[in-house]
């Protein structure tokens, strides 16, 4: 590597890099800022919920037009929860768990020096600064940013004013990062991995990653053609999701020929692969950290690597399930509905594997590990919910209620983001050579698992009793009139869920400059990212590391120590 | 570190007892659970919810008690090591096959059921044609005549009424963007897509008094784009009709 040829300036190193950690880290710092806005927005969100139009004073000053005298408009309200849900999906999650964990770990973990194209990892990152300028350029705009929700249906999403023009084009803009994203981590895994880490020898995280990678090469093209396709419904006056006859404002529209389901069907075929783009990676975390702290191998490696594959494959025959009430033949519900039945098995698999994991451990409850259980015993949650959604007729009911909202919360906030909070607590020693303080980090997950309990469970209750999501004041309605107390409850909960997370943002900046120093392997664990300094040199490895056998080899029968690098030469005993 | 875990666990039940409390009386007498159900199909729905919570409710219990007891038995003691194991592959078969066969029993009831509400609807005592629009619902009744738009439609705003225990039949149609017609007590919940009509039927077994909500986000005043359901005997929906034709005619 280059660094003793020539000294890299600043902006070349910390800027402008092509080192995939720098790259990595960037992302970190990026996504998390833009996790932390998607909360606040949520945080006004549930202040409506909570209290219908009631004031709060000094949001006149941030949003003259949205609160006037503090008090919510509709509109606005429309924009909070299509603002909140995108910069959390786009901007927050994805990137966190692709952008992050990808960047950084796949070199160091297969034993290469940096990414099979650095260059074009540089401009996967730099292509999300103007995405999230372009995104909330649409919050300083006349009629304010997006507000056709999330999954921006057609027509409403092309009846609206600028700000959605200026969410589809960021959404275009990140796609087109993650696509780049996602040919250098295929190409890097398949070509860069150290002498000796055959498939079956890499740590499930990248598999986890390398699986992902590929849905995003096959999903995220059909998102952004769809998107341009909306793009010129909104711009230029064409009509592939716009039918003949609409009548919108009282104006006849000169559309025709259009299909309003096929957008649905379009945006469907990319989200709901994105749904599993935001969880495979989570579950590569948990299957990574599970085995370190329980100081026992991973149970079923190889059902673990077939169960992803499942879920991959799978995961793009059951789109339409968001579509059971969309009006679409019942017949296509029908295998639907089988195909969402058949991809719960590999769910299935996998959290009796982690648990089989946990069985006869020596386990360590360490702040990433206490995140990894959170994430499995979240999850299943996640995943049990969406049984109720699978059954067609159980769906109708509860499609667009809250038990859909408190089902997606379990998977996004329960799933992936506990396990981007074990991800970062167990690399954060790696990333900047100190550890986190394990107190504060304790504490913060302790108060997180029992406020994000107490906002997101109640969904599920609110949903089953009928109430809509989206709505901007259910006190309109008779039969919603009683479910108020428990809103509230909901909102102070989740104004204490974001409070608590001021502990992580103190923990994450003191231990930056403060943290005990961490050394090479603070885990004692196998893989190879522990086999360099924290945080590694240049280049990762001053000698390419050689692989003699599988990541988890913990607690090997007569043998010394209880971890079994996968880069020391002893021979293995039994292990593969 | 038991201690933390101990201390989380105490943490949640009392937000539990809490949210338990805020969920059992909010307004006394009314409960924050499935409304009453009031067609013919909606017990069947509700049966197959049930028969879902139970399977799921059951998988969860086992499974985050499984999780529980592993953390306490087999937290770090000196002395004691990890089991050596890579799995087994006759356990990896069991808990693939268990979860596939009780999947496949929902599967199948859930075929039974969804074939009944959304296959071919049974011929229909009464049609009525519902257009939705920004942020309204037009509804339509064919009148004596039995067709529809003709002179003697019988068209109201946002008042749906249908006779009990007939079969009926609603086409609905847009006028802009997607809405979707949800009665919650119908268990039932149907988009109305611009350029496609889409239908629902139902026969409903209770008169009363029930409201209809959007939804599908369709713009600003998608919260209140709110219809009113009543059910009424037979007799009295005929007199309705004829009190709104001629309310309509003058």
């Amino acid at each position: 590597m280059s660094t003793e040829s020539h000294r890299p300036s600043f902006l070349q190193r910390y800027i402008f890099s092509t080192d995939h950690k720098v790259i990595g880290i960037q992302f970190l710092f990026t996504s998390l800022f833009m996790l932390l806005f998607g909360g606040l927005l949520a945080m006004l969100i549930r202040w409506q919920l909570g209290w219908p139009g009631h004031p709060l004073a000094f949001m006149e000053k941030i949003a003259p037009e949205g609160m006037p005298g503090g008090i919510m408009v509709p509109e606005y309200y429309n924009m909070l929860f299509t603002m909140h849900g995108s910069i959390m999906i786009f901007f927050a999650i994805i990137p966190l768990l692709v952008g992050v964990f990808g960047n950084y770990l796949i070199p160091l973990k297969i034993g290469a020096g940096d990414m099979a194209f650095p260059r074009l990892n540089m401009i996967s990152y730099w292509m999300m600064p103007p995405a999230i300028a372009i995104v909330c350029a649409g919050f300083f705009l006349q009629g304010g940013a997006a507000a056709a929700g999330w999954t921006a249906y057609a027509p409403l999403s092309t009846t609206l004013g600028p700000g959605q023009v200026c969410w589809i084009v960021a959404i275009i803009v990140l796609g087109t990062s993650s696509i780049m994203g996602a040919v250098n981590y295929v190409t890097t895994i398949i070509n860069l991995r150290a002498p000796g880490m055959s498939f079956f020898r890499l740590p499930l995280s990248i598999w986890a990653l390398f699986i992902t990678a590929i849905m995003v090469l096959l999903a995220t093209p059909v998102l952004a053609s769809a998107l341009i396709l909306l793009l010129l419904d909104c711009t230029a006056g064409t009509s592939f999701f716009l039918p003949a006859g609409l009548i919108i404002d009282g104006i006849a529209q000169h559309n025709s020929g259009g299909q309003v389901l096929l957008w649905q069907h379009l945006f469907w075929f990319y989200s709901h692969p994105a749904v599993y783009i935001m969880i495979l990676p989570a579950m590569g975390i948990a299957s990574e950290i599970l085995p370190v702290f329980s100081r026992k191998p991973l149970f079923g490696y190889h059902s673990m690597v077939y169960a992803i594959i499942g879920i991959a494959g799978l995961g793009f025959l059951v789109w339409a399930h968001h579509m059971f009430a969309s009006g679409m033949n019942p017949t296509l519900g029908t295998s639907f509905m089988i195909s969402t039945m058949i991809i719960a098995v590999p769910s299935a698999i996998k959290t009796f594997n982690w648990l089989g994991t946990l069985w006869r451990g020596s386990i360590r409850l360490t702040t990433p590990m206490l995140h990894a259980l959170g994430f499995v015993s979240m999850f299943v949650i996640g995943g049990l919910t969406g049984i109720f959604a699978a059954a067609t007729p159980v769906d109708l009911y509860i499609h667009d209620t809250y038990f859909i909202v408190g089902h997606l919360h379990y998977v996004l906030f329960g799933g992936s983001l506990f396990g981007i909070f074990a991800g970062i607590t167990f690399w954060f020693p790696k990333m900047f050579g100190r550890m986190l303080n394990e107190t504060l980090g304790k504490l913060h997950f302790a108060l997180t698992f029992a406020f994000f309990n107490a906002v997101m469970f109640p969904m599920f209750i609110l949903g089953i009793a009928g109430m809509p999501r989206r709505i901007y004041d259910y006190t309109q309605y008779a039969h919603l009139a009683h479910v108020g107390g428990l809103n509230r409850m909901m909102s102070v909960a989740a104004f204490c869920l974001l409070a608590s997370q001021l502990l992580f943002i103190i923990n994450f900046f003191w231990s930056l400059f403060r943290g005990k120093p961490a050394g090479d392997n603070p885990w004692q664990a196998n893989t190879l990212e522990w086999a360099t300094s924290s945080p590694p040199p240049h280049g990762n490895f001053t000698v390419t590391p050689t692989v003699y056998r599988g990541p988890y080899e913990y607690s090997v029968p007569g043998h010394a120590k209880d971890w079994l690098p996968q880069h020391d030469p002893l021979p293995s005993p039994g292990g593969h | 570190m038991l201690t933390v875990v101990l201390r989380l666990a105490a943490a949640v039940t009392v937000w539990l007892a809490a949210a338990a409390a805020a969920w059992a009386d909010a307004t006394p007498g009314v409960r924050i659970w499935l409304p009453e159900a009031i067609t013919t199909t909606a017990p069947e729905i509700d049966r197959l919810f049930y028969c879902v919570l139970v399977i799921t409710g059951i998988a969860f219990v086992l499974v985050e008690a499984t999780l529980l007891v592993f953390l306490i038995r087999y937290r770090a003691r000196p002395g004691r090591s990890a089991t050596y194991t890579h799995g087994n592959s006759l356990v990896e078969i069991i808990w693939t096959v268990l979860p596939a066969c009780l999947l496949l029993v929902l599967a199948l009831r859930s075929q039974r059921v969804w074939a009944r509400v959304r296959g071919t609807p049974p011929t229909p005592q009464l049609e009525v044609e519902i257009t939705a629009e920004q942020f309204a619902w037009n509804i339509r009744y064919a009148g004596a005549d039995g067709t529809f738009n003709t002179a003697d439609d019988i068209t109201t705003v946002n008042q749906l009424h249908l006779p009990v225990q007939k079969t009926v039949l609603i086409r609905l149609k847009s006028k802009d963007v997607i809405h979707s017609f949800f009665v919650p007590q119908f268990r039932m919940k149907q988009d109305a897509v611009p350029g496609l009509t889409t239908h629902v039927w139902i026969s409903a077994t209770k008169t009363g008094h029930y409201e209809i909500a959007c939804a599908e986000l369709c713009g600003l005043g998608h919260y209140r784009m709110r219809g009113y359901l009543t059910i009424e005997t037979s007799e009295a929906f005929q007199a309705w009709l004829a009190q709104t034709l001629a309310e309509q005619q003058t």
